[in-house]
């Protein structure tokens, strides 16, 4: 089963920080692949706040594309931390031409025009890329967003973050999340290994999710040019966070209310049925059925957690004020932070949502059973 | 020359016939019950003179023939009191001594049938024992990454949702205002009794499977629905809470909505939903049929029709210029009726044009759900020729009607509910799970509760099916007193109990080593295969050899 390791702190962090997480956790996880999320940039590339930066894996073919059609729509690059390995890759790994960061500058054409529009224009372009690159592997494009680093790759994490230099000074973010991949029933492809990542909203997943393909048709199904893809039962989760929360405009406790809807019996009691029933029976297509564990992050920095009933070990939070993280397993946690106070560690169970702000004063528990809309 | 006799077309002889009454000399104690209990007549006291030979000891008295009369039992041999092999003579018999057996070549009665000019009517199943939903496996069995689940141990959520639900963006506005409307939503079991009237069954097995149905609810917490087909309620479950448990149906007869409309007032629960019977399975594109041999007193005062004649239902409803029409005034009223607080929904044949009548529901936002019913529906009386040819299979059509509204995202929005032939070979729980893979939200069953709660002896190769004439050998579909009296409606709810629970399991045990408990699999076909690989490629599932 997949490891999951999600850190937040108020110091940028090296990258490294979660790939020891993992590293540690690595009893779980068979190493044939690891995925990065960084965001809320530290280091060289937080100058760049607004600017979109593209995140990808590039043959040289696949570069000379991009640049021609990144120079049609006029998005000009500003900044490149691209990563170009010249030794020899770690066993099972593939040699590739270059592992992208870079940041764009918006055009002129684009300014005026709503967040809205933006957003969705950014979208588009990270799926025009993809399409592009599907046919002869030119190009493989994981995010496309500001102030968002993605980095996926087959392979050892360990082995391949020193293979990458992930230890450069000057890469580094507030908010990590990492995955150690155990590669099950699907093909081993990059685009299947978490997280997930969509307009600002990312999530990663350990267990199987076993009700995905209607869960698939039913996203595929709302008309929405993102909910594509799925190359893993994971994504999913990802995309219904998106749905629910921006979509839809419900707060994160709908995601939770969204994944395991209380039992009919339950809504009975809860002061607000009404509602929920509406979000149970509205979107019922989306109810999971893990086990699954699910680490997420929010467009405002907000890093999330929550499991189903079926999650026999649940993912443990902790940490102190200024730094926390989110583990699938406790040694995880140990090896990142392991001057906590372990009393004030949370291990959400399968009515609650734990999570961490932008703030990161604490660590909220939310319940399924507390009123909904109550912020957490 | 004059013949001596004439051998008139449909002179027969017992080899002639569907089955041969098999009768023991020895055994008989010369009762009569079977003569008696036969439904059919098809069995007769016969008196036979035989000659034996009489050989006396010693050499005084010569062998000689003696001429004796013995009592035994004779098979008519004619079309109209043809055996159909029910076998009660077999159950009445106290030796053991008289049993049918079916003929080894094709009868012959099935061309005579037709004398008067009257085509074979009749009661059953559509008499094909093949079934497409018992080809169907589930093979996506759970293994290491995600474990399949204990089937005893662990917490399901065996529910379905009857009733329409808007899309999300529309149903979360209106229920977060105090004054939004929501359309009204069932949460229930998702195997419900189909529509079987108080009419077509008899009055002792119809109150079985209400009290089963209540036990099942009241006592399990198991919401398990009843529809009562077309034929009214009685009055006194019209005014009691028991009502919730209940979809009223109404089809092109309206027989029996005198008396619905009337207890509108008193009522103390609102029904479960109103379903509009525009076609049933087992005789596709006709009306219901009712024949004058099962309306007594009763069933006329509850359908309000005098006693005695035929009730054959119109093939569409009298307000029917069009489909669209029909369905969007018809669902408008039931709603109105009850002050939109129940869901409406119509339930139409299996046929190649369901996805037109699909999406004008979808079209129509109060329309609650759609049951479809399959070509292996069966009936209380249909006329064979509709019954044996006429439909469509139900697996294909559930598929297409899901995988299209998957195409227009209204899958959620609209509950398809499939029936006809789920569990015709007994495979309840297997057939109900794929056709819900398929994209079913719940399924309907009529036959298997017959058999399985009242004993039907009726098969899928021509046994008994004389539901329609009102001698069902079990008192399933009879209205005669005498008859109907020999089901205990005790027993009937205690089987109903039976089934729904081992159902339950069943159903369990498919689902946990899918790795399912959260949620019915409505639409999980990457768990389903088959070993046609036509079939797989029209249904969208796997080809598995």
């Amino acid at each position: 089963m997949c490891r999951l390791f999600a850190i937040t702190s108020d110091e940028p962090l090296s990258p490294m920080t979660a790939i020891q997480a993992l590293d540690v956790m690595k009893e779980g996880h068979d190493g044939s692949g690891v995925g990065l999320l960084m965001s809320d940039l530290g280091g060289e590339l937080e100058q760049f706040k607004g600017s979109p930066i593209l995140s990808g894996i590039f043959t040289q073919e696949g570069i000379k594309r991009l640049d021609r059609y990144m120079m049609e729509l006029g998005l000009l690059t500003k900044y490149k931390m691209s990563i170009r390995p010249n030794t020899t890759p770690p066993r099972g790994t593939p040699r590739r031409d270059v592992y992208l960061i870079r940041v764009y500058e918006y055009p002129y054409e684009w300014e005026g025009l709503s967040q809205d529009e933006i957003e969705q224009r950014l979208l588009a372009i990270r799926l025009d890329l993809r399409r592009m690159g599907e046919d002869d592997g030119s190009m493989m494009v994981f995010s496309f967003w500001p102030d968002t680093i993605m980095i996926k790759e087959v392979g050892d994490p360990m082995a391949v973050a020193g293979y990458l230099g992930l230890d450069r000074q000057a890469l580094s973010a507030r908010i990590i999340l990492a995955q150690g991949r155990q590669n099950t029933n699907y093909a081993i492809t990059l685009y299947a290994c978490h997280p997930f990542f969509i307009q600002g909203y990312a999530t990663m997943t350990n267990g199987e999710n076993t009700a995905f393909v209607p869960i698939r048709e039913y996203l595929v199904s709302r008309g929405f040019p993102g909910y594509t893809g799925y190359q893993s039962d994971s994504e999913v989760f990802t995309h219904i966070l998106h749905y629910t929360h921006r979509r839809l405009g419900l707060p994160i406790q709908a995601y939770k209310h969204v994944l395991t809807p209380l039992k009919d019996e339950e809504l009975a009691r809860h002061q607000d049925a009404r509602f929920l029933r509406a979000v149970k029976h509205s979107l019922r297509f989306l109810t999971i059925d893990g086990p699954n564990c699910v680490i997420g992050c929010l467009p405002d920095k907000t890093l999330f957690m929550l499991q189903d009933s079926k999650k026999l070990r649940p993912g443990v939070a902790g940490g102190r004020p200024g730094l926390f993280a989110f583990s699938s397993e406790m040694c995880g946690l140990d090896a990142a932070i392991p001057d906590r106070d372990t009393k004030n560690d949370r291990q959400p169970m399968k009515y609650d949502l734990v999570s961490v702000d932008a703030s990161r004063t604490e660590i909220r528990t939310w319940n399924q059973w507390e009123p909904f809309g109550r912020t957490c | 020359m004059e013949p001596m006799g004439t051998l008139r077309p449909n002179l027969l002889s017992p080899r002639d016939l569907p089955w041969r009454i098999v009768w023991d000399r020895d055994r008989c104690t010369l009762c009569g019950r079977c003569t008696a209990a036969c439904p059919t007549r098809s069995i007769e006291l016969g008196v036979h003179r035989k000659r034996s030979l009489e050989v006396k000891a010693g050499l005084a008295v010569k062998p000689s023939n003696v001429y004796a009369v013995y009592h035994g039992i004779d098979q008519v041999a004619h079309a109209s009191r043809v055996c159909v092999g029910c076998g009660l003579c077999s159950q009445v018999c106290p030796n053991a001594a008289i049993f049918p057996v079916r003929s080894e070549e094709i009868d012959k009665v099935r061309f005579h049938v037709s004398e008067g000019g009257e085509p074979r009517r009749r009661g059953g199943r559509r008499n094909d024992p093949n079934s497409l939903l018992d080809r169907i496996k589930f093979i996506r069995i759970s293994m290491l990454t995600d474990p399949a689940l204990d089937a005893g141990r662990h917490e399901f959520e065996l529910r379905t949702l009857l009733g329409r639900i808007p899309p999300p963006e529309d149903m979360l506005e209106e229920a977060s205002r105090p004054d939004g409307w929501v359309p009204p939503v069932r949460e229930v079991y998702p195997l419900m009794v189909g529509g079987m009237s108080f009419g077509a069954l008899s009055p002792t097995m119809w109150e079985g499977l209400q009290m089963g149905v209540a036990y099942l609810n009241e006592e399990l917490g198991m919401p398990v629905r009843i529809c009562t087909g077309e034929g009214g309620c009685p009055p006194r479950l019209l005014r009691s809470r028991f009502l919730k448990y209940v979809i009223l149906q109404i089809a092109s007869g309206y027989f029996g909505w005198d008396e619905i409309l009337h207890a509108l007032p008193d009522m103390k629960e609102d029904p479960c939903a109103i379903e509009i019977k525009y076609g049933q399975g087992a005789k596709p594109g006709d009306g219901g049929l009712l024949m004058w041999y099962k309306v007594n007193s009763l069933i006329g005062a509850i359908r309000g029709v005098p006693v005695g004649v035929s009730l054959p239902s119109p093939p569409t409803h009298q307000t029917k210029y069009s489909i669209e029409e029909s369905v969007a005034k018809m669902i408008q009223s039931m709603y109105m009726a009850w002050g939109f607080r129940v869901p409406v929904y119509p339930k139409i044949s299996g046929t190649t044009t369901a996805l037109a009548v699909l999406n004008n529901i979808a079209r129509n936002p109060y329309a609650a759900a759609l049951a479809i019913d399959g070509e292996d529906g069966g009936t209380g009386a249909a006329y064979n020729v509709s019954m044996n040819h006429m439909g469509h299979p139900i697996a294909s059509n559930v598929r297409d009607a899901y995988l299209n509204l998957v195409r227009i995202g209204k899958q959620n929005e609209i509950p398809i509910v499939a029936a006809g032939g789920v569990g015709k070979n007994g495979n309840l729980a297997a057939n109900a799970a794929a056709l819900i893979m398929l994209g079913a939200s719940a399924v309907q069953v009529g036959k298997y509760i017959m058999q399985a709660c009242g004993g039907c002896v009726g098969s899928e190769t021509d046994r008994c099916n004389i539901c329609n004439i009102g001698l069902c050998p079990k008192g399933i579909t009879s209205q005669d007193p005498r008859i109907y009296r020999r089901l205990d409606p005790e027993d009937v709810a205690q089987r109903l109990v039976d089934v729904f629970v081992s159902f339950d399991v069943e159903l369990k045990k498919i689902m946990a080593p899918l790795g399912r408990s959260t949620s019915l699999p409505i639409g999980m076909s990457d768990a389903l295969g088959i070993d046609d690989e036509g079939a797989a490629k029209r249904l969208g599932i796997q080809y598995v050899v």
